[in-house]
């Protein structure tokens, strides 16, 4: 019988009942403009603002900190942009990392097209930057500092607290894309330094198309999106109210219920990881062993590769996801794996499995029941398994 | 994405494995670009009497060598030097624009082999004459527009 197993809730998450609930009444009922006067705009207003306490709440920020945008990738776009074009006049430098999401790292190519000028770190096997790097990295023309929270392959997570010290004591603004950080780790923007912050809702059981930047007070940004005054005056466009409500819930939700939600994730991640370990030969994992996101889990299969492995297991009932470049239509596979030193068979033949609140432990038992027969059968037809085949035989 | 014929031929290859005492074996491919296609033949007067390869690549990758190994069995050495990328393709009811490169590979696979075997056994095709088994096989900007 074929199963429905999701394993990708890097990719997006199913959105929770009580958050399509929350939303309904706003597509139907209160459908009012929230920049309208009349009573269905103060309906529609309020619930834009309890969604931007509620978020506010859940990072110890200001309210009036929190700024709606159409998902993670603006608010990324906006920050660095944003903060670009603000601040161009004091210096036109910005420090990032090489393995940032393309929302971050596109962002940045374009503006060293418009003259800016950007330096990529390098990261170490397990992803992490090196924080005498980028404290070497910073000259008096530096503004921006835009290194991700959580790697959204391989889960490793930054030292953000270091980082935003290090910010500070420069006098550079410091940018973190926490999209995927946001809704499995605690986040608290005063304590770690951070003075912008990208999140978006659909990574944390809400809907598509909805994100916000926190943006610490008194920070110098420009509009991304120029129009009418929504967003006081920062992000123009007619608020998305039932995506804004609906990411509202779900951050109350995901923080009301984050403990709980790490040590399943911990329990599942871990099992999952040992069970590919114990079971598989020749399997590398990625990441950080330990500062990695509570349910990432990303292996690479040595002598197979990665889209014959998501068929397979899409044949069984499981949706994963690979880095592997034949599975996005580029020549080069993840630049986040090559980037941590792995080969290009190595990168190729990864994979990874991103769990969530909706997986149990029977979930991840049938991922461990098929995925070993999966790589035999494509090892059996590898070229390149067959030269140590011996070997692994004997293992 | 892929028609049921690749998925079936992906699901279910024809003809994995390898020939002990091939007469011809040839490789291509790299695992820079992720895919690696080997395939071996046994050939009797002049016809191909036997067909094995092994892929490393992707959904198509494997399915193009499978499909490739069905229509070169029981054909002269000169037929199957006609087999194009194209033909491959169609016997699998299209491949994504992105995955063409795959049967370009299938299609080269099976000219290093034969390649292989005329060296071995000092035989001249015409078609092979501009065929250089040795070319870095990386196929994905040699694509042929179905």
């Amino acid at each position: 019988m074929k199963e429905n197993v999701y394993l990708d809730y890097s990719g997006t998450s199913p959105m929770k009942k009580e958050i399509l609930d929350e939303m309904l009444p706003y597509f139907t009922l209160d459908y009012g403009n929230p920049s309208s006067i009349h009573a269905f705009g103060r309906t529609s207003k309020k619930a834009v603002d309890t969604a931007r306490d509620r978020l506010a709440k859940t990072l110890n920020a200001g309210a009036n900190e929190i700024f709606f945008t159409g998902g993670g990738t603006e608010a990324d776009n906006w920050a660095i942009k944003g903060v670009a074009y603000a601040l161009q006049n004091k210096g036109k430098h910005i420090i990032t990392s090489k393995i940032e999401h393309h929302a971050v790292l596109h962002a940045c190519e374009y503006l060293e097209k418009q003259g800016f000028q950007v330096t990529y770190l390098d990261v170490d096997q397990y992803g992490l930057i090196n924080l005498e790097q980028l404290k070497q990295s910073i000259t008096s023309d530096t503004i921006l500092i835009t290194i991700m929270y959580a790697n959204n392959e391989i889960g490793t997570v930054q030292s953000i607290k270091e980082i935003g010290q290090i910010a500070k004591e420069r006098g550079v603004l410091f940018h973190t894309d926490g999209v995927q950080a946001y809704g499995n780790i605690p986040i608290d923007v005063q304590d770690l330094g951070i003075d912008l912050m990208s999140i978006s809702a659909h990574k944390l059981y809400g809907p598509k198309g909805v994100g916000a930047l926190y943006i610490r007070k008194g920070t110098k940004i420009d509009p991304l999106i120029h129009g009418g005054a929504q967003e006081k005056k920062r992000r123009a466009g007619t608020e998305n109210v039932p995506g804004i409500v609906g990411f509202g819930k779900a951050a109350l939700l995901a923080y009301e219920g984050l403990e709980e939600h790490q040590l399943t994730m911990i329990r599942l991640r871990d099992k999952m990881i040992n069970g590919i370990m114990e079971t598989i030969p020749y399997v590398r994992l990625n990441g950080h062993p330990s500062q990695r996101l509570p349910g990432n889990v990303n292996v690479s299969i040595e002598f197979i590769e990665g889209e014959s492995l998501l068929l397979s297991l899409d044949l069984v009932g499981i949706a994963a996801s690979s880095g592997s470049a034949c599975t996005s239509g580029s020549l080069d596979p993840s630049h986040v794996l090559m980037n941590i030193g792995l080969t290009h068979e190595l990168a190729h033949g990864s994979l990874r499995l991103s769990l969530g609140d909706f997986n149990t432990e029977e979930e991840i038992d049938y991922v461990l029941e098929k995925l070993p027969p999966i790589v035999t059968r494509l090892r059996a037809m590898s070229p390149l398994y067959e030269k140590i085949k011996g070997g692994i035989e004997n293992v | 994405m892929y028609s049921e014929k690749v998925m079936d031929h992906f699901t279910n290859p024809r003809n994995v494995g390898e020939i002990e005492n091939a007469d011809g074996v040839g490789q291509v491919g790299n695992p820079k670009c992720g895919d690696i296609m080997k395939m071996y033949l046994k050939i009797d007067n002049d016809m191909i009497t036997d067909v094995k390869f092994k892929t490393f690549g992707c959904g198509s990758a494997i399915a193009t060598s499978s499909m490739a190994t069905e229509m070169i069995q029981g054909k002269t050495v000169k037929e199957v030097l006609q087999l194009t990328n194209k033909a491959v393709a169609e016997a699998l009811d299209g491949l994504p624009p992105v995955k063409m490169h795959c049967s370009v590979l299938a299609e080269q696979a099976v000219k290093a082999a034969i390649y292989d075997y005329a060296q071995k056994n000092n035989l001249h095709y015409e078609d092979l004459d501009d065929f250089n088994p040795n070319d870095d096989h990386d196929h994905h900007d040699d694509i042929e527009e179905e």
